[in-house]
């Protein structure tokens, strides 16, 4: 009834190739950008701002990146946590050198050495597909893994081998350590996360997206319409891995803040974002979005949100079924719905067009 | 988005209605951060219910510490960095007077928090060997031993078996460790001391996917002709640790574990030839004390337990218990300098700092010959106690060595160099503002 | 010229000096290249007969063991609990096929290969919600598995085989034959051979492919089992295993994923060549190569030959 185009004329084709051709739409997502930076920030616990809103924020992040890779160019990758890793120390590296430079700077930049890696191991993309290439992104893994915790020059040779991110500053406000606020650090990321999405979308929306797609739909038919392919593979890797890059070097500064890095780029985390991707929806921005919240809150809810509502189960059984769940979620949204969250929202929008009258 | 948004709605009025703790009278809160999952769930479940069972022994004992209830909740890590992390977040609102990691990655995220958060960490011999230093690290506490003295009083053990410290020379040792920061905290100090006697350290590391399969590991040190290991592992690394060595044929007895590789699993994996292996430890085992009885008694007989009876007395059972003793004590010595009851996590600090735990202090608790004296003080917050070496005999491990100071001429001034790296490298590290106890 | 030297002389000088050393290291080698390959043959048979890359594998093989070590713990005896967990495994097949495979009939593979990611995550989660989390000791003396070494003098040296790991290498050669018999000459052996050719041949001459799959599907569970067990008896139980058993992986790539002699030639090349890698080559680089190496042999053999030794050459049309 109220999420109707009707009356909304686009005269030119760039209204009609919009992101946000209905206007509901336009005001959804500005609703959606203040409650994100205003509402949530003035009224969120602690706990909801560090444990729910920053992981949430990087994991969405990290699974734009592996949904480049993935979703929109077909190419199975299992590398992302060790991407992600790269952007980390790379960003730490940086940092400890160039001090003076603004560390919003360097998490950006450190996507770039990301992307450089990513590329490197994505050339096997050109000879092998599907589950081999599964395997050439678990070299990768393994490999990078082993670098992080073997040359000691990444962690600047400390003994124990971790990370300690220093104080950073922006406008005199640290954002960064110990004495940056959650909140501080929440506006930060959100800041990053909005420009990374809105680059991805036009990035996804334009030739460059469109190229990725008739690779993933049929490399050897894309190749025929005069799509070079290695050039296209790489850069989906490269372009993929800038973006793990960067939610891994925003995952070390603005969440962990330092400590066992190497550990936290570990298989699982590259399996975690793969999980996010496929629920959320291949192939879809806002499936990232999806995929990252539901992994995220639904262990949390059942860690916490169970006992606070009086519901006792023991923290072991918690994480017991917080496996059931993840495990049955993945076959059942292959099963009903194999484009995950991101289908289930336009079919819920297309239902909400009709409303009530569908035809 | 929308539905992402109800669902965040959702979320944050459940966490927001968690955040208000109904905190009763004179309580005080211990959270415990604990494993019973995961890869190292074999050893943390034994730690786990020994910490709890200690503080429920007191709550149905004596009500309590001092009079004041103590609110014991555990949070599930998984030894796992990120969930740990979540678990302190949702607990920092409610008040704990302390909180234990028991990971070092987990401990490590938690040291520069807990400055600014006002709650003190307590590694009980883990986490970070630096942040022994009082001076740097004024809310991280780590006694009664680092990893630090753990190696050296390895390398004092090896010396007392060969037959002096000059016999150390040409001899080859070797440290066997789990491949992540946990794993390389000994590095520094067997370094020093390697230098220092003029034997040859060997570094075989065991990255932690690959705990399970040491072949290579073994092979490489029957090559190198090691005369002796220190196994710094953790988890499923420390039984096949044990049995690669039994198959490899290394003589057994000169495999000394850290404390943490002295799980009852862990020797018991192998089987008879596992008799002789040898940990560090710096309490004993076994049930006879009175404090173990108490809590036969107090707990087990009422069915409070997650544990099985006959765990009571296994090693990292009564690490547990040790671990659990420790916050007991800092938060009595908090309530006896601040005179109240309900005490806090900047009490307890202070309570940390002043902790001596004497032996007539132990005998008062049940707890004379389990145990040795502690003490800590305002810039040593480790306190470098006296460990020793126990023994599997087939079926428990037995005290087989004396209480041994560590090297802590060598060890301090490291740590302090370390502590003052730490600092060195973070611009906006807080300067240390407590002042020191008086007497302490 | 030092790394040069270090890189290509050093390693075999060492070879050469110490043959005892070199003969104990390739008999590791094939001991674990042993275990990964029965880990590839599970993934093998199902990806023979169902086109699915069973991602899985590895912790069926966990759950498989920890079914019957946690049966024995409750009380059953050894050889009861064997049975049991076989019927378990049985139950599980029948489930897979039922409630992952049938409904996903015609996907593309790829989502096939995410839905046992799903499943992976299920029987970690089912495991641990019956058995508990804690690693647990296999009940390798109930089960007849012998154990001690013989220590054999050779090349001015000592090589110490392990019994058990003699009875690996036998079991799992037991196994091949048995398969390989089971393949050739059984009714369902035929029928499995005729699925892997066509799926729609395989139909129209009245084969039940649900039913081929539920069987397939077992096979790789008794596979499991008996990896489990005897990768247990080395070690222990625990849900550690399951990095371990992504090693399967690349054997697959350099064996084929449809040839079960390739899982074994597989296999056995990728454990002996980690194995000589990490030993003579690792200390160059500070150790611990092993994690990763066998990916590396198997990403440069990609290059030369993706369809892996023994497999069937890819050949796509539009």
């Amino acid at each position: 009834m109220f999420y109707r185009e009707a009356g909304q004329f686009k005269k030119t084709y760039a209204a009609d190739m919009a992101v946000f051709p209905i206007l509901q739409d336009r005001i959804g997502i500005a609703v959606i950008l203040i409650v994100a930076a205003v509402v949530i920030p003035l009224t969120g616990s602690t706990f909801f701002i560090s444990s729910v809103m920053i992981p949430f924020l990087v994991f969405s992040l990290a699974a734009m990146g592996l949904n480049i890779v993935t979703g929109y160019t077909g190419l199975i990758s299992l590398g992302t946590g060790a991407f992600m890793g790269v952007g980390a120390f790379a960003c730490y590296k940086l940092t400890t050198i160039f001090p003076n430079v603004n560390i919003i700077i360097w998490i950006l930049a450190s996507g770039i050495f990301s992307a450089a890696i990513g590329a490197a191991f994505g050339l096997p993309s050109l000879r092998i597909k599907g589950f081999y290439l599964a395997v050439a992104t678990l070299a990768a893994q393994f490999f990078l893994e082993w670098c992080f915790v073997r040359v000691p020059w990444l962690y600047n040779y400390s003994a124990s081998g971790a990370i300690q991110v220093p104080q950073r500053t922006l406008f005199d406000v640290a954002i960064t350590g110990a004495n940056a606020t959650p909140t501080t650090r929440y506006l930060v990321l959100l800041g990053i996360v909005v420009l990374m999405t809105w680059v991805a979308s036009n990035i996804l929306h334009g030739r460059i997206g469109r190229t990725f797609m008739a690779v993933r739909d049929m490399d050897i038919a894309a190749e025929l319409m005069g799509i070079r392919l290695l050039p296209a593979k790489l850069m989906a890797f490269a372009l993929s891995s800038f973006y793990c890059g960067v939610a891994g070097a925003v995952m070390m500064f603005l969440w962990y803040g330092g400590g066992e890095a190497a550990d936290a780029f570990n298989i699982r985390q590259s399996f975690n974002i793969l999980f996010m991707v496929i629920i959320g929806g291949l192939g879809s921005l806002i499936g990232c979005f999806l995929g990252a919240a539901l992994l995220n809150i639904v262990p949390i809810i059942l860690k916490f949100g169970f006992p606070a509502i009086g519901i006792a189960i023991g923290s072991e059984t918690a994480e017991h079924l917080n496996h059931l769940l993840v495990g049955g979620l993945i076959i059942f949204f292959l099963i009903v719905e194999p484009h995950g969250l991101a289908r289930l929202w336009q079919i819920t929008k297309q239902k909400l067009r009709t409303w009530p009258f569908p035809y | 988005m929308k539905r992402h948004l109800t669902v965040a709605a959702l979320a944050a009025t459940t966490l927001a209605s968690l955040a208000l703790p109904a905190q009763a009278q004179d309580s005080v809160y211990v959270p415990l951060l604990t494993y019973r999952t995961g890869p190292f769930a074999g050893s943390g479940v034994h730690i786990a219910n020994g910490m709890r069972d200690y503080l429920e022994m007191l709550n149905q004992r004596d009500g309590g510490i001092g009079g004041a209830k103590i609110t014991i909740e555990e949070c599930e890590t998984g030894y796992d960095t990120k969930k740990g992390v979540e678990c302190y977040e949702s607990m920092k609102g409610k008040n704990p007077v302390v909180v234990n990691p028991y990971s070092t990655g987990i401990t490590l995220q938690l040291i520069p928090k807990a400055a600014v958060d006002k709650i003190p960490v307590l590694s009980m011999a883990y986490g970070l060997s630096a942040s022994a230093d009082g001076g740097n690290f004024p809310w991280v506490f780590n006694p009664p031993a680092t990893y630090w003295d753990g190696a050296s009083v390895f390398v004092k053990h090896v010396a007392a078996v060969e037959g002096g410290l000059e016999k150390l020379k040409g001899k080859t040792l070797g440290l066997m460790h789990l491949d992540a920061p946990f794993g390389k905290e000994p590095i520094p100090v067997l370094e020093a001391l390697a230098k220092k006697y003029g034997f040859t350290l060997k570094l075989y590391p065991v990255p932690a996917a690959q705990m399970q399969n040491q072949g290579s590991q073994w092979l490489a040190i029957r090559r190198d002709r090691v005369d002796w290991i220190y196994n710094q592992g953790w988890g499923a690394m420390n039984p096949t640790a044990v049995k690669e060595a039994v198959k490899a044929g290394f003589p057994i007895d000169k495999l000394v574990g850290v404390w943490w590789a002295g799980g009852d699993d862990d020797a018991r994996a192998g089987e008879a030839a596992a008799k002789g292996y040898k940990t560090l430890n710096f309490h004993n085992t076994g049930n006879s004390f009175p404090v173990m009885q108490d809590i036969l008694k107090h707990v087990f007989d009422k069915n409070l337990s997650q544990a099985k009876r006959e765990q009571v007395g296994e090693n990292l059972y009564n690490r547990g218990v040790y671990n659990s003793m420790l916050i007991a004590e800092a938060v009595r010595t908090a309530q006896k300098i601040t005179g109240k009851k309900a005490v806090t996590g900047e009490d307890v600090r202070r309570g940390f700092e002043a902790l001596n735990i004497t032996d007539a202090r132990l005998k008062e608790m049940g707890m004379e010959g389990f145990a040795n004296s502690v003490k800590l003080a305002c810039n040593d917050h480790n306190g470098h106690n006296k460990v020793f070496v126990s023994q599997w005999d087939g079926s428990k491990y037995v005290k087989a060595s004396d209480w041994m100071d560590p090297m802590k001429e060598i060890v301090r001034p490291l740590i302090e160099q370390e502590a003052k790296d730490y600092v060195a490298k973070d611009a906006g590290w807080p300067k240390r503002t407590a002042p020191c106890e008086k007497g302490a | 010229m030092d790394i040069l030297q270090s890189i290509f002389v050093t390693p075999f000088l060492d070879m050469a000096g110490a043959p005892d050393l070199l003969v104990q290291t390739l008999w590791e080698g094939l001991v674990s290249g042993v275990l990964y390959a029965l880990i590839a043959l599970g993934f093998v048979l199902i990806f023979k007969a169902s086109g699915v890359f069973n991602f899985a594998q590895g912790i069926m093989v966990v759950f498989a063991a920890l079914t019957l070590v946690g049966l024995h713990e409750k009380g059953v005896p050894a050889w009861l609990a064997v049975i049991l967990t076989l019927g378990v495994m049985y139950l599980l097949a029948l489930t897979v096929e039922r409630f992952v495979l049938r409904p996903l009939v015609n996907q593309p593979d790829i989502i096939l290969f995410m839905a046992t990611f799903g499943l992976t995550y299920v029987l970690i989660g089912v495991g641990e919600f019956i058995f508990g989390g804690e690693p647990k000791q296999m009940i390798a003396e109930q089960l007849f598995i012998p154990r001690g070494a013989i220590d054999v003098k050779m090349l001015g040296g000592r090589v110490t085989f392990q019994k058990i790991d003699i009875a690996a290498a036998v079991i799992a050669s037991v196994m091949i034959a048995a398969l390989a018999a089971f393949f050739q000459y059984t009714r369902i052996g035929r029928a499995l051979r005729a699925v892997a050719d066509s799926h729609k041949a395989a139909l129209s001459v009245g084969i039940s492919l649900n039913q081929i799959w539920a069987i397939v599907w077992f096979a790789a569970g008794i596979v499991a089992l008996i990896t489990g067990i005897m990768w247990g008896a080395r070690s222990e139980v625990s849900f550690g295993l399951d990095i371990i058993a992504l090693k399967a992986l690349p054997v697959l790539i350099l064996g084929g994923f449809t040839s079960i002699p390739g899982a074994i030639v597989g296999g056995l090349i990728i454990g002996v060549g980690e194995k000589v890698a990490e030993f003579y080559w690792g200390p160059l680089v500070g150790g611990g190569i092993e994690s990763w190496i066998a990916y590396v042999i198997a990403l440069g053999f990609l290059m030369f030959r993706p369809q892996g030794l023994f497999g069937d050459k890819i050949i796509e049309r539009i």
